[in-house]
């Protein structure tokens, strides 16, 4: 019964992402609106790979989220007009950080590490924000847009598009969480996940946990780096917003609001978490406020997110 | 050979002696029992030959090679497995997972990212047989932090046994458990112990318990070693009644 409900609601959250460039305008909404959601998912669900399946909170994704995206437009800007390549050097640069980075962070446990993780975002934060002549510093770097993609035999204009450049990224991501729902599954996994339920055994099971936890690390910021490339392709802009922790807060609010320990939770928790963003920020200044009143609801009430309510539901 | 020589170890944690200056060599095949008074320095004389703390003082010497620095991942590859004085398992996951965990890494599969289908039939086939030899079959689909504690226990030794380790270390094993689950506990190590030809040592405060099960009863107390002897031997030795028995009685 278990398992039926959780392959047909793949099915299901498979379809409605296929189907959203139909659907959203229909409902009322455009479609810059899917293509955000499933970019800011993607990252989440990167940290998720992380917080919700290996049990280590990370306040500094936004670090390696904003290295894909300034590598992307930084590239095309500067260097050759190319989106794959664009995103290739952003995830090459986001993830050799990251690797080097997590060397010096991984025997730190908890709130250690989860400050570790905000002071070296940081340092990436007052990098772009400082370094004026490359990064444009507050600014921003603007004057460049997507290239289509050239297939040799044929083009696709992801640039004029709309549809299009969703569904460019609708590949991308479906690329990336198939990956990781895979490793999920492979007996690497589990040494994750044995990790996440208790170190000391897994320690003791003769896990090397600090290398795992580095592994995952690594995986977790190369997927938040392939994001943070489609944020500045989405964009055809990025500034240091993007790259402070206060981005890095959001991911953790998308993981937990939607449920971490769901594969799908991230996803949903992004979909609430822009489209209420969407819909009170026409109305209001402050939308913020009432995303933080609903996230606080979420976690007193709801401790194991959106998802996890239908999950009792469907065991009880 | 001796499988395990512990030769003059002593932990201080700041002035406090918890362990001081004890000796203990174990056969292959051998089930010994560590026993003694609460603050004896049992729980700690068991974390110095895991690698949960390195001693001040003294050497571990397993199978041959000098194992005092190694850290617990690599002494667990060695083949020491231990089990927890407060059960350690990963409530989250079924009993299934909780003992194809440690096969995958006894298998050397820990950084496989997928397995064979041959493999996978191997590591299934393993999975079954520890979970009838635990008595768990019927609970393979249960999240182990809703099994009843006896049943968590059991699953936990399982999880050791998985490691197909050469010295299986268990501490108290049948803490805070009833009659009943005490008794099926005492079978599972018997036949570890019988059957499987494990050498075993265990921490043990119910005497029924020891003198059940033990080949030979080491006995500390407050971090010193006092006595060590056959279970015949030890009800007899003065000293230890006086500071462990006696106080009991």
């Amino acid at each position: 019964m278990v398992r039926f409900v959780k392959s047909s609601s793949d099915i299901l959250i498979w379809l409605i992402l296929l189907g959203a460039p139909f659907w959203l305008p229909a409902a009322g909404s455009y479609v810059e609106l899917g293509t955000h959601i499933v970019v800011l998912a993607l990252a989440a669900m990167s940290l998720n790979f992380l917080l919700g399946f290996t049990g280590v909170l990370s306040f500094g994704h936004a670090a390696y989220f904003g290295l894909g995206a300034y590598g992307t437009a930084l590239t095309i800007k500067y260097l050759y007009p190319s989106t794959p390549l664009g995103m290739l050097v952003g995830v090459v640069i986001g993830t050799i950080a990251a690797a080097v980075i997590g060397l010096m962070i991984v025997r730190l446990r908890g709130v250690y590490f989860a400050m570790c993780t905000i002071a070296f975002g940081q340092v990436f934060y007052f990098i772009a924000f400082q370094w004026f002549s490359l990064t444009g510093g507050d600014d921003g770097v603007s004057a460049w847009h997507r290239v289509p993609l050239d297939f040799g035999f044929t083009t696709v204009n992801i640039l004029n598009n709309n549809k299009a450049f969703y569904y460019f990224v609708l590949a991308v991501f479906a690329l990336s969480v198939g990956v990781m729902a895979f490793l999920l599954r492979s007996p690497f996994g589990r040494t994750l996940l044995a990790i996440r339920e208790n170190e000391r055994r897994a320690r003791f099971l003769g896990i090397p946990v600090d290398a795992h936890i580095w592994m995952s690390w690594v995986i977790s910021c190369f997927f938040v780096s392939v994001a943070g490339t489609l944020f500045a392709l989405m964009n055809d802009f990025i500034d240091p917003r993007a790259i402070r922790w206060d981005q890095s807060g959001t991911f953790v609010i998308m993981a937990v609001l939607g449920g971490m320990r769901n594969f799908w939770g991230p996803l949903i928790g992004a979909a609430i978490y822009i489209a209420l963003q969407d819909y009170l920020s026409s109305h209001t200044e402050n939308w913020m406020s009432f995303i933080g009143l609903f996230f606080v609801l979420i976690v007193l009430f709801f401790p194991r997110g959106v998802l996890g309510i239908i999950r009792r539901k469907v065991v009880s | 050979m001796s499988l395990l020589q512990v030769h003059k170890v002593s932990k201080l944690f700041g002035s406090l002696v918890a362990v001081n200056d004890v000796s203990m060599t174990v056969e292959p095949g051998e089930l010994r029992a560590v026993i003694g008074p609460n603050g004896a320095g049992k729980t700690t004389f068991f974390n110095l030959i895991t690698g949960f703390f390195r001693p001040t003082s003294g050497s571990i010497i397993f199978n041959g090679d000098d194992i005092t620095a190694l850290l617990p991942a690599r002494r667990v590859w060695r083949g020491i497995a231990r089990t927890f004085q407060i059960t350690e398992v990963f409530p989250e996951l079924t009993v299934h997972e909780n003992l194809r965990i440690p096969v995958e890494v006894a298998s050397g599969f820990r950084l496989k990212p997928w397995l064979s289908r041959d493999n996978d039939a191997k590591v299934r086939a393993r999975v079954a047989e520890l979970l009838e030899m635990g008595g768990l079959a019927d609970k393979a689909g249960r999240l182990v932090g809703e099994l009843a504690h006896g049943d968590q226990r059991s699953t936990e030794i399982m999880m050791a046994i998985a490691l197909n380790p050469r010295l299986l270390l268990l501490d108290e094993p049948t803490a805070g458990m009833g009659e009943q689950e005490t008794f099926e506990i005492i079978q599972l190590i018997r036949r570890l112990h019988k059957d499987s030809k494990l050498t075993i040592v265990l921490i043990e405060h119910d005497m029924r318990v020891v003198f059940h099960l033990a080949d030979r009863i080491m006995v500390l107390d407050q971090g010193k070693f006092l006595a060590e002897g056959t279970p015949q031997e030890i009800a007899k030795n003065e000293a230890v009644q006086t500071a462990y028995l006696g106080k009991a009685a």
